[in-house]
């Protein structure tokens, strides 16, 4: 089979600004950028008390979400339909087959991310930082903010991670956000059903698009976290 | 020497057993839709064709559109599809050598109990379709290029109307996922029976619209052309063919039952003119 011709005919959709792939493309961008925004301060204040409280369960606490690691996102996908199902709980608020449901769903997936990053950069770093704060008269708050800023490599790289995990993600998207052209149709999903339809040169096109939209959100951040960035 | 030839007999048949090649050369390879093969039609009948010709069917089970795609690229020797107008381009652009008539099964319109556009009843397709573009009411579309696809967009252009904006919720989903989320949005669409059949319990929709004629759904079988495709099987695909509208498969074909219920009704025509 020929890969030249879908491939400059992926070109072709991509700059002719064909504009349900553009459509495609800004919901992938917005559910994943939007979910990791709202979830990542919690995910990594918890990851960072993890780090530095002891409480007791703390163990059991780490490898759970450790083990959430490995969490199928369609088990992730599966809980929230049933939640939001007419049939569900939750089935009053509407949500099912909506961009907000697919945002929640990448809230859960990248929260175990998040965590198990910060947690580990926060443990990888030199623990007098965090003491010579207090000690300075730092508020526990300040303390443990000079301590994150110290391992900002460590917690953007969580950062990225759970990007990652979000925007590629199929199976939970397509369960709770439905693949509906125009309202939750994203990148991934939208490979998929390319693919079945054999329409491949829509497929690869999106591939691209993905591949740039991944890089370009790195370098943003890189960008963002300075110099220190390049070492 | 007579306590050893068992013996090497069995190691004989091992060795050919194991070092039969996986796909062996006059395996057909046959692209079709899932409703096919998910019904459980294929498993049912192609036995007795392989047991009859000798040899191995192997069953590509995908959308029709993507199937006939399959046949374009040289990837199936024969095709068991239902979307009539697009295998008419696959047949009019040289990709086939021959298509025939196999058989047909129908398709209905479902909805919720509440039935909003006032459709029950309906024996006309169009006018149904008219009413549910006209209400406001959800309608879930397959929008993944599917046989059934086809058959949907063809209503709509009959109908000269369609469900606007979020009235209209295109899926890209096979058809269960599709009657699952009619079900959660309470919304219409238009399946195919075996697998509205299957699902009914589950997502609380009624049958409303059925037994118009223009709702039945051919399938034909077409051999993908070895002009175009010259590595293809086209002496398998011809006699898959053949025994499809044969007496004996046309007669396989009827029997197979889903709960009693018969779902595909064959209707291959004796040929009365070579395919132009």
């Amino acid at each position: 089979m020929d890969l030249i011709e879908p491939t400059l005919e992926a070109f072709r959709l991509l700059f002719t600004g064909d504009p349900q792939l553009w459509r495609i493309i800004w919901t992938s961008l917005y559910c994943s950028t939007l979910a990791i925004a709202l979830i990542a301060p919690f995910a990594i204040a918890l990851g960072f008390l993890i780090a530095k409280v002891r409480f007791p369960g703390r163990r059991a606490l780490v490898v759970t979400v450790q083990g959430l690691l490995s969490f199928p996102t369609v088990v992730v996908g599966l809980t929230i339909y049933m939640l939001l199902s007419r049939q569900g709980p939750l089935g009053f608020l509407r949500l099912l087959f909506t961009p907000e449901a697919m945002i929640i769903g990448y809230m859960l997936i990248a929260f175990p991310v998040l965590v198990v990053f910060t947690l580990s950069s926060v443990q990888g770093a030199d623990p007098r930082v965090y003491e010579t704060a207090r000690s300075l008269g730092a508020h526990k708050v300040l303390a443990a903010w000079t301590t994150l800023r110290e391992v900002r490599f460590g917690v953007m790289a969580s950062i990225f991670n759970g990007f990652g995990r979000v925007v590629s993600e199929v199976g939970c998207s397509i369960m709770v956000g439905g693949n509906i052209a125009g309202l939750t149709r994203n990148i991934p999903t939208a490979i998929a059903l390319e693919t079945s339809k054999g329409e491949f040169a829509q497929g690869i096109a999106l591939g691209f698009v993905l591949i740039v939209l991944a890089l370009g959100i790195n370098a943003v951040l890189s960008f963002m976290q300075g110099e220190g960035g390049m070492t | 020497m007579i306590t050893t030839t068992p013996r090497l007999c069995l190691a004989l048949a091992a060795f050919l057993v194991c070092s039969a090649p996986l796909q062996a050369a006059d395996d057909i390879r046959l692209a079709t839709t899932t409703s096919t093969e998910n019904s459980g039609l294929l498993a049912q009948i192609l036995p007795k064709f392989e047991a009859k010709y000798g040899a191995k069917v192997r069953v590509v089970a995908v959308g029709t559109g993507a199937a006939l795609k399959l046949g374009e690229n040289c990837d199936a020797d024969v095709l068991l599809v239902h979307a009539r107008s697009l295998e008419d381009k696959f047949m009019a652009a040289g990709f086939g050598s021959a298509r025939k008539d196999v058989m047909y099964n129908d398709f209905i319109i479902v909805g919720p109990k509440s039935d909003p556009a006032g459709v029950r009843g309906s024996k006309d397709v169009i006018a149904a379709m008219k009413k549910i573009a006209g209400s406001g009411a959800k309608f879930v579309s397959r929008g993944d290029e599917s046989g059934t696809h086809q058959m949907e967009k063809g209503y709509w252009k009959d109908a000269g109307a369609q469900p606007q904006g979020a009235a209209y919720v295109s899926a890209g989903q096979g058809m269960g996922q599709v009657l699952t989320m009619a079900g959660e949005l309470q919304g219409y669409t238009l399946t195919d029976r075996a697998t509205f059949a299957a699902y009914r319990d589950k997502i609380g929709l009624e049958i409303l619209v059925e037994g118009d004629p223009r709702m039945f759904n051919p399938y034909g079988v077409i051999a993908v052309s070895p002009q175009k495709c010259p590595g293809v099987n086209n002496k398998g695909a011809m006699a898959l063919m053949d025994w499809m509208v044969s007496p004996e498969g046309q007669q396989a074909i009827a029997a197979f039952k889903v709960h009693g219920q018969q779902m595909f009704f064959p209707d291959a025509k004796p040929a009365l003119k070579p395919a132009a």
